[in-house]
């Protein structure tokens, strides 16, 4: 299956927020949305879910118009993670992850074998049976994010969006997010991903570039993060080496700008 | 761990047990002498004479409009509550009982109340859905605040044009019988009052039922929900449509009652998990076992005149609410 953007504008006022992005997630691809604050990551991942009017552009799913779809049905088909991690009431971590079977249950009756079973997963994968009886309003910022992913996860959906999921987060737990992420991927699941870690790169299969609303680059972190594209996108000089195959980079310093 | 001390069908059926037992005590007090007994040989045997009379008459219409009353007001407390996501979320929020009030203040000033009894209720009616509309036109496209300013800004509106009227009241006459209105109360109604509110709250009740599973999904914010497949916009005017039918038509008959929506939903919450959408109907039994208590004790209150319900209300209600903001201002951050 393929989750596609092609030509998406969006404005706010006579601010461009986005301007002509296309990109595309495939099955069983984690795919990072890098670029600057304010580089319009956020409106984009939201204009492709349809939650953000667009003023051109269409989003469409395996071919067909993603936004003519009843929102239960594009809700099954697209699972989403917002920035905003807050949860209202004190709700119990279990009755939390629930919610994310809101496309699959109708009425009021008791949650279906699937969704019980949906949800034991989805607390699996993240590694949070043992909270599962807690409330939320007892749980760390890395803990709720978790739980929230698994939320997202409990859709079981074929498409995850993930908007900065390690942000705020400790190493361990940022490590925990983006390997689950990685797992799901190798699962099938296509998964986009809003990151602003760039040791969280490597983890990628792909890296979409973006700057001032439009798409700066598309391709494997290595041909996309170079040193080129990150003085020019983020003004910063990075240091990198390899492991495992994989590259690795830091940040390391802002970029010198000449004096006039 | 939360542990929820009973299941929640045992909860709503303990609910409902009191509702019924509260209904059962309503219908046996009053001044006139027809208690257990006449009501039993009422059950029985049909109606006798007197006591007959001043069940159906009296005590039947009251003890009705404080249980439906009692369950529009937690109903739609518990409901407001989860849209707007806010524990301090009252009916009143959304000026639907003040526009109510207006209109009902100006049946009574212009006299028409006085030449056919029943224009009152349906002029309170009237009132409360120009309410939503204003309501509507105002913030119907903005977001969650901007809805409770609109509706903050009607209330104001609403009660200064209803302090004008009282203010101008030529009839020391007709500005007692206002004041009187706006402190509600369930006395003194018949089974017209009844039956005229009951559809209205009946409509209101079954759109905020409707709209119950979307505030689940409203729990994790607004774009957490859209992406779940909730319509905002048309939960929210189910939600708003809901109060003003059911909290128009109760204060239509009743007058001013005010922080049963309020209370009722903030005791229960823990009891139900705090799931808002378990909320609404456990809301809505004790809201009418609440505001039949309240009806119970304006009664048993040795004072010359009998209190209104609505001062009641108000006098357990308010300390309770500040009780709230203390407790509120000592947790952390829930």
């Amino acid at each position: 299956m393929k989750l596609e953007a092609r030509g998406l504008f969006v404005s706010a006022g006579d601010a461009r927020i986005v301007e002509n992005a296309s990109l595309h997630v495939a099955s069983g691809e984690l795919v990072g949305l890098i670029g600057p604050n304010g580089a319009g990551k956020s409106t984009l991942l939201k204009a492709l879910l349809g939650l953000q009017p667009r003023t051109a552009g269409e989003v469409l799913l395996d071919g067909a118009a993603f936004d003519r779809m009843p929102p239960i049905e594009r809700a099954r088909c697209v699972a989403f993670l917002p920035q905003e991690r807050r949860v209202e009431w004190r709700l119990r971590v279990r009755d939390v992850v629930m919610l994310g079977r809101y496309p699959h249950q109708t009425g009021y009756g008791a949650p279906t074998k699937a969704s019980e079973r949906a949800v034991d997963s989805a607390l699996r994968l993240v590694e949070a049976e043992a909270i599962a009886d807690r409330s939320v309003a007892t749980l760390s910022s890395g803990e709720r994010t978790l739980v929230l992913l698994a939320r997202a996860l409990a859709v079981e959906a074929p498409f995850l969006l993930v908007d900065e999921p390690t942000t705020a987060l400790d190493p361990y737990h940022q490590l925990h997010v983006m390997e689950t992420l990685s797992a799901l991927a190798r699962r099938g699941v296509g998964v986009l991903a809003v990151i602003h870690d760039l040791a969280a790169a490597r983890f990628m299969d792909r890296i979409v570039l973006m700057s001032a609303g439009a798409i700066a680059g598309d391709g494997t972190p290595a041909e996309t993060l170079t040193d080129e594209n990150l003085s020019a996108i983020y003004q910063i000089e990075a240091v990198r080496g390899m492991k495992d195959q994989r590259q690795w980079i830091v940040p390391w310093s802002r970029r010198q700008t000449p004096s006039p | 761990m939360i542990g929820r001390a009973i299941s929640y069908p045992v909860l709503l059926a303990l609910l409902g047990l009191l509702v019924g037992l509260l209904a059962f005590v309503s219908m046996l007090i009053g001044p006139a002498a027809a208690g257990t007994f006449e009501l039993l040989q009422i059950m029985q045997h049909g109606q006798t004479d007197i006591a007959w009379m001043i069940m159906r008459e009296v005590r039947l219409p009251r003890m009705l409009l404080a249980a439906l009353e009692g369950a529009t007001l937690g109903l739609a407390g518990a409901s407001l509550q989860g849209l707007l996501r806010n524990p301090l979320a009252d009916p009143g929020i959304v000026g639907v009982s003040s526009g109510a009030s207006l209109f009902a203040v100006l049946a009574l000033y212009t006299g028409l109340s006085a030449a056919f009894p029943l224009a009152l209720p349906l002029a309170a009616i009237a009132g409360a859905f120009i309410c939503v509309a204003i309501l509507q036109g105002l913030a119907g496209r903005g977001g969650m605040l901007t809805l409770i300013l609109a509706g903050v800004a009607i209330s104001y509106f609403s009660v200064a044009i209803a302090q004008l009227v009282l203010n101008l009241s030529p009839n020391p006459y007709a500005a007692t019988e206002i004041m009187f209105w706006m402190m509600g109360s369930v006395s003194d109604r018949s089974l017209d009052h009844v039956a005229l509110a009951a559809p209205f709250m009946a409509a209101g009740w079954v759109l905020l039922m409707a709209a119950a599973r979307a505030l689940d999904a409203l729990s994790l914010g607004e774009q957490a929900a859209a992406s779940l497949g909730v319509d905002l916009r048309r939960t929210r005017t189910m939600i708003v449509t809901g109060c003003a039918m059911a909290v128009g038509a109760g204060t239509a008959v009743t007058g001013g009652i005010g922080f049963v929506g309020l209370v009722v939903p903030h005791l229960l919450r823990p009891l139900v998990g705090y799931k808002p959408s378990l909320l609404l109907p456990a809301s809505a039994l004790g809201g009418a076992a609440l505001l039949l208590a309240a009806d119970i004790l304006v009664r048993l209150i040795p004072t010359g005149v009998e209190l209104h319900l609505g001062v009641v209300t108000a006098l357990i209600g308010a300390p309770f609410f500040m009780g709230l903001i203390f407790h509120a201002r000592a947790e952390p951050d829930s």
